[in-house]
C-alpha cells in the first residue's frame, strides 16, 4: 500500500539559462520564453527553458521540413536530447532534409521555472498529468508552432508528448517514443523501483531531499556515463529546492485507480489507438522500470509502429544507443525525398519476394499438390491423411514408437482444441522448449493450426543468449519439459507454462506449471467430442513462427516467418530433394526435421542428444533408417564427424539399410569435401548434398559432392604470388572461364525458387554495389525467394539494413556473407562481411587464404584475420595443427614462410594455437572477430591469453 | 637542383646524398668528417658552432643551394641531455636560419616517429603532431622540439617537410644492425616478452628514396609530417631472426618479460648516467618499450602525397644484408 505522500515544500524560482560548458550542449540552442497558463484566471505566466536549433537552421539558410518536439522524462531535462539537436543540425548542414528540434524543460524541471504550485498544494503532485499536457500545448501556442510536428518522448515525457499528440491532430505528422508507458493495467504491479520510491516516508527523501532518485537513474546507463555527462544531467538539480519537480513527478504516477491522473492517463492511452500517423518505438530492454511489457502494450495500441529493440541498451537509451541516427533515418523514410528508397517503409508483410520467371521443370509425385503457385498450409497432409494408418513419424526415444497419420492428426486436433480451451489465441506467442520428438511435432502443428506463433530458440545459444532471446520474443505461453522449464522459472522468462510431462504436485508448483500436455489432450478431446470446431485457419500472411539466429554475429535475432513463407520452405525442400508423400526422412537437423509432416513425408529423429549433435553415432543413424525405411537423410555437420568416426561399429545389416538411402544432406554449415565424401561412402547409393542457407532463408543454394569436386577441379591451379587475394576496385576481365582469384567455398547454384545477387564491395569493404549477377565480382550475397524470412522481430533498423538496395516491391535479404558468382552461375562463399580484411592495397576475404593455408601439410584448420584500423589492416594467420599444439606460439620460421608463400599476399604474422574458437550451434564457424581482437592484443605486445 | 645534405657521414645521410647525386642533383654535404660519397662536394663544419661566428662553414655550405636536407643530429640511446638539446634543437635552429638567410626554397627535416610516441602501442596510426611533452627520452624530446621549429618556419617561399623514417637498417648500418649482431654474437641479446610485438622498419634505400620524393614534393606537401616505413610489419622476433640469419649468428634464444626489461632499462639508464665512459648501456627504458610494443603505421597518406612506394621489400633487404655479411668469394 502506498500511504499519503508528503513532499518537502519548494519555493518558486524563475527560468534560467543553463551554465555554459556542459558537455555536448551548445549554448546557442538555449532560450527562455514566458508562457501564459491556460485555464487560469489572472494571467499566470511561467518561464520555460528550451533547446531549439531553429536559429542555427536559419543561419544555414535552410527551410525546416518539420519540427521534432522532444519531451524529457523524470528526472532528466532537455539535455537528454542534445545528441539529436547536434545530429539534426549536422544533417541539415550537409544538405539532408532539415528538421527543427525543440526540446523543452518541463515546468518545475530542468532550467524551467519552479512554480509555486507545490507549495500551494502541499501534499499532492503539483502539476498532474492533465496540467502538464496543457502546459505543453500552452508552450507550443506561445511558440506559434505550425505543423508538421513529430513528437518524441522518453519516460513519463512519453505520456506528456502523446497527450499533446492526441490533442493536436492537425499538426501531428508522426510519433517517436523511447522507453515509456501509457498504461498500467490494474492487475499488474507497478515496477518495483517505483513502488519503493513511492513508499511511505521514502518519496520525499528519495527524490527531493537527496539526489538519490537522480543518481539511480543516471546509474542505469550501459556503459556507465562519463563524469562530464553526469555533471550535465545533474546541473539543474543541485539543491533540494530545485528537485521539487522530481518528487512531484514521481508522486503523479497513477498507482491506484483513484489517483487524480488516472483519468487523463486512460484518456491518452485510449486516444492513442486512433493515431494513424507513422510511429517509431525505440527501446532499451535493460530497463528495470519500463520493461518489455510496456512495449507490448504500446505495440498493441499502435500495431503499425516500427519497433527497434537495442539489445544491451537500457532506460537511458539516448546515452546507450545511437537513437538520433535511427530517428533521422526513420524521418527520411516517412518524408521521402525525390530520390529516396520509396520501398523502405512499405508494410513488412506486403513486400513480395521475387519469384523467378524460369520454369520449374517437370515435376512428379506430389506435383499436383505443389503446383506452380502451389504452397499449401502446413497442416495440409494432417487433414488429407487423417484416416491413414501409414506411419507419419517414429520416435526413437526412449524406445522406438510408431505414430500413424491418423493418430498424429487426431493428437494435433486435440491439442489445438485444448490450447484454445486454456486461452491460447490466434497471434499469441508460444515458446517451444521441447526436444525433437513426437510431442514436439504434435504441439508445433497444433499451435500453427490455431494461428498461435511458435517461438523456436535452441540451446545452442547458451543459457544467457537463450534467456535474452526468449525474453525478447515475449511468449504468452511456454511449452516444455523439465530442463527447459527449470531454466524458464529460474531466469524469470515470461509466459504461462505448460509441461509435456506430468510432475508430482510440489515439482509442478516449483516449475510454475499450469497445465500438462496430457491435460490439454483430455480437455481438447472433450471439446471436440462436444462438437466444438477448431478456430478458423490462419491466413498465409499471418505470422507463423519466430526462429532465432545462432547469435554467432552479435545477439541472436528473432526471424519472423508467415504461414505462406514456411509453406514455401516445404515446397523448396520438395522441389530440391523430392521429399514428399511416401518419402522416409531421417531428420537429424532441427529446422527441416519439423517439416516432415508438412511435406507428407514420414520422419524419424535419430536417437541423439539434440543439444550435443556430436554424440550421434553411425549405428543410431542406421537404426533410424531401418525404423522408417528411409531414402533421405538430413544431418548436421557437427554430427557428421562422429557418424564417420563411429562407422566401424556398423553391422552388415546396418550397411544394407544405409545402402537404401538415395539422398543425403549435411545442412547448417559448410564442411569439407573429404568429410562429406567419407559420410557418403557409408551410403553408397546416395547423392550427397550440402545446401547453403541461413535462419533467414533456409535453402538458398545446393551442391552435390560431385559438384564440389568439379568446382575444386576448375580452380585447381597452384596459387601464385601475383594472383594473390587482392580484389581490385574493378575486377579485370579474365579470359579463362575460371573464377575470381579470391577463392572460397563453392555452395552451388540457386535452388529452384531462389535468386542470388551480389552487391559489390568498395575499396573500404562496404557492400554498396547495385544487386548484380555479374560473375567474378566479390560482394555481399543477397537472396530472394518465397521462403525468405518476412522480417526481423522488433529490429526495425536491422530489417531496414537487410533490405537495403532491394528491387522495390520485392523481398530481398542481405545475408552478411561475402562471395561471388562464377561463369557457371555457381555461388562461392568467401566469408562473413564483418570479417573482410581491408588493407591499404585493397579488400581481402578470409576463406580463400584459409583454404590455401589448409593445403599445407600439418595444418588442420586456419583462420585469416585483420588487425589494425580498417583501410590499413595487416593480415594475420592463426593455425590449428595436426597433431594439435599443446600451447600457442608464433609459427616457426619454416611454417611462417610456407604460409606466406601459400597465401600470396603480405602476411604480417602467423600463430599456432591448440584450438580455434567456434560457435556453439555448429561447432564449425570460426569466430574470426574474436581471433582478430586476440591477435591485436598479442601483436601490440600484450599478454598471451587464450584466443 | 642544388641540394645541401647535412649529416652525410651517417648511415642514412650517406645513402641520401648518394641517391640525390645519382638522381641528377648537384649535392653538397656538411658535417665534421668526410662523407665518403663519390661525386659530391664535402664542406666540413659543425652545426653547433656558436652563433656569434657567422656560421663558420655553414654559411658557405648553404650559399647557392635550392634545397636543404637536414639529417645531422645526435642519435644515441643515452647521453647528456644538454648535448641532445644543443645538437638537435640548437643545431636545427642554426641550419634553418642559415637556409632562410641564403634564400633556400625547400627544406626537408629528417625526424623520427618517436617524436609523437607516448610509450604505448602504435597500430596503423598516421603521423601525429610532434609532442615534446609526450616523447620518451632526451633524443625523442629534442627531435620533437626541432621538428616543431622546422615546421613553424614553413612559409610560402620556404617549403618545409618533415619525414620520419622508422628504424632504418641495411648493410653498413652501425646504429642498429651492428649492435644487434654484436649482442647476438656475444649472447647478450634477449627477446623481450614473447617477441610478438608487430614492428615496421625501413630498408635504407627506401628511406633515401622517400626523402628524395619528399624533396620533389615539397611544393605540394610543405608543412606536413610523414612517417616512412617499408609497410611490412613483422613480429619483432622475426625481424631479429632475419637480421641474425643474414649475419649468420644465432637468433636470440632467451627471454626477458617485457615489464622486467622496462624496469631494468630505467634502472640501468640511471646507473649509466653516473658512470663515466663512452660505452652504451645494454638496455634503456626507451629501447625496452620500442622492442616490446607494436610500432606500425598507416602509410596511405605518405605514399599518396609523396607519390612514393618502397622499392626494396623486407625479404630482399635481408638478402642484401646477407650478401654484405658473407665473406667475399
Amino acid at each position: 500500500m502506498v500511504g499519503p505522500r508528503r513532499l518537502p515544500i519548494a519555493t518558486a524560482a524563475p527560468a534560467v539559462l543553463p551554465p555554459t560548458g556542459l558537455s555536448g550542449l551548445n549554448p546557442g540552442w538555449s532560450r527562455l520564453i514566458d508562457v501564459a497558463e491556460s485555464g487560469t484566471a489572472g494571467g499566470v505566466t511561467h518561464g520555460w527553458h528550451l533547446l531549439d536549433n531553429g536559429p542555427q537552421l536559419d543561419a544555414l539558410g535552410v527551410l525546416p521540413v518539420g519540427t521534432i518536439l522532444c519531451v524529457h522524462g523524470n528526472p532528466t531535462w532537455s539535455y537528454l536530447w542534445r545528441g539529436l539537436l547536434a545530429s539534426a543540425t549536422e544533417a541539415a548542414a550537409s544538405g539532408a532534409p532539415a528538421w527543427r528540434v525543440i526540446a523543452v524543460d518541463q515546468l518545475d524541471m530542468g532550467f524551467s521555472a519552479r512554480t509555486d504550485s507545490i507549495a500551494a498544494t502541499g501534499r499532492r503532485a503539483a502539476r498532474p498529468l492533465a496540467r502538464r499536457v496543457h502546459d505543453l500545448g500552452d508552450l507550443t501556442d506561445a511558440l506559434e508552432l505550425a505543423g508538421p510536428v513529430i513528437t518524441l518522448g522518453h519516460d513519463w515525457g512519453g505520456v506528456v508528448s502523446l497527450g499533446w499528440a492526441v490533442d493536436h491532430p492537425e499538426m501531428l505528422a508522426g510519433v517517436m517514443l523511447l522507453n515509456t508507458a501509457v498504461h498500467q493495467s490494474p492487475g499488474d504491479s507497478i515496477p518495483a523501483p517505483l513502488r519503493l520510491a513511492l513508499g511511505r516516508g521514502i518519496l520525499g527523501p528519495a527524490t527531493v531531499a537527496t539526489p538519490a532518485f537522480l543518481a539511480t537513474t543516471l546509474a542505469l546507463a550501459h556503459p556507465p556515463l562519463s563524469a562530464e555527462v553526469k555533471r550535465g544531467y545533474r546541473a539543474p538539480y543541485l539543491t533540494s529546492a530545485r528537485r521539487g519537480g522530481i518528487g512531484g513527478f514521481v508522486a503523479d504516477i497513477p498507482v491506484a485507480l483513484a489517483h487524480e491522473s488516472r483519468f487523463e492517463l486512460d484518456r491518452i492511452a485510449e486516444a492513442v489507438r486512433a493515431l494513424a500517423v507513422p510511429t517509431l518505438l525505440l527501446w532499451g530492454p535493460r530497463d528495470p522500470i519500463f520493461s518489455d511489457r510496456y512495449l507490448d502494450d504500446l505495440v498493441e495500441r499502435m500495431p503499425h509502429a516500427r519497433v527497434h529493440r537495442f539489445e544491451g541498451a537500457g532506460h537511458l537509451l539516448t546515452e546507450d544507443a545511437d537513437y538520433a541516427a535511427a530517428a533521422l533515418l526513420w524521418l527520411g523514410d516517412i518524408v521521402p525525398a525525390e530520390n529516396s528508397d520509396a520501398d523502405a517503409d512499405a508494410p513488412e508483410s506486403a513486400v513480395q519476394s521475387a519469384i523467378p520467371e524460369r520454369a520449374q521443370g517437370s515435376m512428379s509425385g506430389s506435383e499436383a499438390a505443389w503446383g506452380v503457385d502451389g504452397t499449401h498450409p502446413l497442416w495440409h497432409y494432417l487433414d488429407e491423411l487423417r484416416d491413414s494408418d501409414e506411419t507419419a513419424l517414429v520416435d526413437m526415444q526412449p524406445a522406438p514408437r510408431t505414430v500413424s497419420w491418423r493418430l498424429l492428426s487426431r493428437r494435433v486436433r486435440q491439442i489445438a482444441a485444448g490450447l484454445g480451451h486454456i486461452g491460447v489465441r490466434h497471434g499469441d506467442r508460444v515458446s517451444l522448449l521441447v526436444p525433437p520428438s513426437a510431442d514436439l511435432t504434435a504441439v508445433l502443428y497444433a499451435c500453427v493450426r490455431i494461428g498461435a506463433i511458435v517461438v523456436v530458440a535452441d540451446a545452442g545459444l547458451g543459457l544467457a543468449g537463450l534467456t535474452r532471446a526468449v525474453r525478447g520474443a515475449r511468449p504468452d505461453f511456454i511449452i516444455g519439459a523439465a530442463p527447459g522449464l527449470m531454466a524458464a522459472r529460474a531466469l524469470g522468462w515470461p509466459g504461462r507454462t505448460i509441461s509435456t510431462a506430468r510432475y508430482p504436485a510440489p515439482m509442478a508448483r516449483l516449475l510454475g506449471v499450469e497445465h500438462t500436455l496430457a491435460e490439454l489432450i483430455r480437455l481438447g478431446q472433450a471439446r471436440l467430442a462436444a462438437g466444438d470446431e477448431l478456430p478458423p485457419e490462419p491466413a498465409p500472411s499471418d505470422t507463423a513462427a519466430v526462429l532465432f539466429t545462432s547469435g554467432s554475429t552479435g545477439p541472436a535475432k528473432g526471424v519472423v516467418y508467415t504461414h505462406g513463407q514456411l509453406s514455401a520452405v516445404s515446397r523448396a525442400l520438395f522441389l530440391q530433394y523430392g521429399v514428399g508423400v511416401g518419402t522416409g526422412l531421417v531428420a537429424g537437423f532441427a529446422p527441416f526435421a519439423l517439416l516432415g509432416p508438412a511435406l507428407g513425408a514420414r520422419s524419424v529423429t535419430p536417437d541423439m542428444d539434440v543439444t550435443a549433435p556430436k554424440t550421434l553415432t553411425a549405428t543410431a543413424v542406421a537404426a533410424a533408417v531401418v525404423a522408417i525405411d528411409a531414402t533421405v537423410v538430413f544431418l548436421s555437420p557437427a554430427a557428421l564427424v562422429n557418424v564417420v568416426a563411429t562407422a566401424g561399429a556398423l553391422t552388415l545389416a546396418d550397411h544394407t539399410a544405409l545402402a537404401g538411402v538415395r539422398r543425403f544432406l549435411s545442412a547448417g554449415a559448410p564442411i569439407s569435401a573429404t568429410l562429406l565424401g567419407q559420410a557418403a561412402a557409408l551410403m553408397p547409393a546416395a547423392t550427397a548434398h550440402t545446401p547453403y542457407g541461413m535462419t533467414e532463408g533456409l535453402l538458398m543454394a545446393d551442391i552435390t559432392l560431385e559438384g564440389i569436386r568439379a568446382a575444386a577441379a576448375s580452380v585447381a591451379t597452384p596459387p601464385t604470388a601475383d594472383t594473390g587475394t587482392q580484389i581490385p576496385a574493378a575486377s579485370p576481365p579474365r579470359a579463362a572461364a575460371t573464377m575470381n582469384p579470391a577463392g572460397g567455398v563453392c555452395v552451388g547454384g540457386a535452388t529452384a525458387t531462389t535468386r542470388i545477387r551480389i552487391s559489390a564491395l568498395d575499396p573500404s569493404g562496404a557492400s554498396v554495389g547495385e544487386l548484380s549477377e555479374e560473375p567474378d565480382v566479390t560482394g555481399e550475397i543477397v537472396v530472394s525467394a518465397p521462403h525468405v524470412k518476412d522480417h526481423y522481430d522488433r529490429l526495425w533498423l536491422t530489417e531496414r539494413a537487410s533490405r537495403r538496395g532491394a528491387v522495390p516491391g520485392e523481398r530481398w535479404h542481405r545475408t552478411g556473407d561475402v562471395g561471388h558468382l562464377d561463369r557457371a552461375g555457381r555461388l562461392w562463399v568467401e566469408g562473413r562481411l564483418p570479417h573482410v580484411i581491408v588493407t591499404a592495397d585493397g579488400v581481402v576475404t578470409p576463406v580463400g587464404p584459409e583454404q590455401r593455408i589448409e593445403t599445407l601439410p600439418g595444418v588442420a584448420r586456419a583462420a585469416f584475420v585483420g588487425v589494425g584500423p580498417l583501410g590499413t589492416q595487416q593480415q594475420v594467420a592463426v593455425i590449428e595443427t595436426v597433431p594439435p599444439a599443446r600451447r600457442m606460439h608464433r609459427a616457426p620460421e619454416r611454417l611462417a614462410t610456407a604460409v606466406r608463400v601459400a597465401v600470396g599476399s603480405p602476411v604480417a604474422a602467423v600463430f599456432v594455437v591448440p584450438g580455434l574458437p567456434t560457435d556453439i550451434r555448429h561447432n564449425s564457424k570460426i569466430d574470426r572477430r574474436r581471433l582478430s581482437r586476440w591477435a591485436t592484443g598479442i601483436l601490440s605486445g600484450g599478454r598471451w591469453v587464450k584466443p | 637542383m642544388r641540394v645541401l645534405v647535412t649529416g652525410a657521414s651517417g648511415f642514412l645521410g650517406r645513402a641520401v646524398a648518394a641517391r640525390l647525386s645519382a638522381g641528377g642533383h648537384t649535392v653538397r654535404t656538411f658535417q665534421r668528417r668526410p662523407s665518403g660519397v663519390p661525386g659530391v662536394e664535402d664542406v666540413h663544419g659543425s652545426i653547433t658552432t656558436p652563433a656569434d661566428t657567422p656560421y663558420a662553414g655553414l654559411a658557405y655550405a648553404v650559399s647557392g643551394m635550392h634545397a636543404v636536407v637536414h639529417l645531422a643530429a645526435k642519435v644515441s640511446l643515452t647521453g647528456d641531455p644538454a648535448a641532445f638539446e644543443a645538437v638537435n634543437v640548437g643545431g636545427t635552429r642554426t641550419v634553418l636560419q642559415a637556409s632562410q638567410d641564403a634564400r633556400v626554397a625547400r627544406f626537408v627535416y629528417v625526424s623520427s616517429p618517436s617524436v609523437a610516441h607516448a610509450g604505448s602501442s602504435i597500430m596503423g596510426a598516421d603521423a601525429l603532431p610532434a609532442s615534446p611533452d609526450h616523447a620518451r627520452g632526451d633524443y625523442a624530446r629534442s627531435k620533437a622540439r626541432a621538428e616543431l621549429l622546422a615546421l613553424a618556419a614553413d612559409a610560402p617561399e620556404f617549403s618545409v617537410v618533415a619525414v620520419r623514417p622508422h628504424l632504418v637498417w641495411g648493410p653498413g648500418d652501425t646504429q642498429l644492425i651492428d649492435r644487434i649482431v654484436d649482442r647476438a654474437r656475444s649472447g647478450r641479446l634477449p627477446l623481450l616478452g614473447h617477441g610478438a610485438a608487430l614492428i615496421d622498419t625501413t630498408y635504407v634505400d627506401n628511406a633515401a628514396s622517400a626523402i628524395h620524393a619528399a624533396l620533389d614534393a615539397a611544393d605540394r606537401v610543405h608543412g606536413q609530417s610523414y612517417v616512412i616505413t617499408n609497410g611490412e610489419p613483422r613480429p619483432v622476433a622475426e625481424l631479429l631472426a632475419g637480421i641474425c640469419g643474414a649475419a649468420n649468428v644465432a637468433a636470440p634464444a632467451w627471454r626477458v618479460p617485457a615489464p622486467v626489461a622496462r624496469g631494468a632499462g630505467a634502472l640501468i639508464e640511471a646507473i649509466w648516467r653516473r658512470r663515466p665512459g663512452a660505452d652504451e648501456p645494454p638496455m634503456t627504458r626507451f629501447l625496452a618499450e620500442q622492442l616490446s610494443t607494436a610500432h606500425w603505421f598507416d602509410q596511405r597518406r605518405t605514399r599518396a602525397d609523396l607519390n612514393w612506394t618502397p622499392a626494396v621489400s623486407l625479404d630482399e633487404g635481408f638478402e642484401r644484408l646477407a650478401a654484405h655479411y658473407s665473406p667475399a668469394p
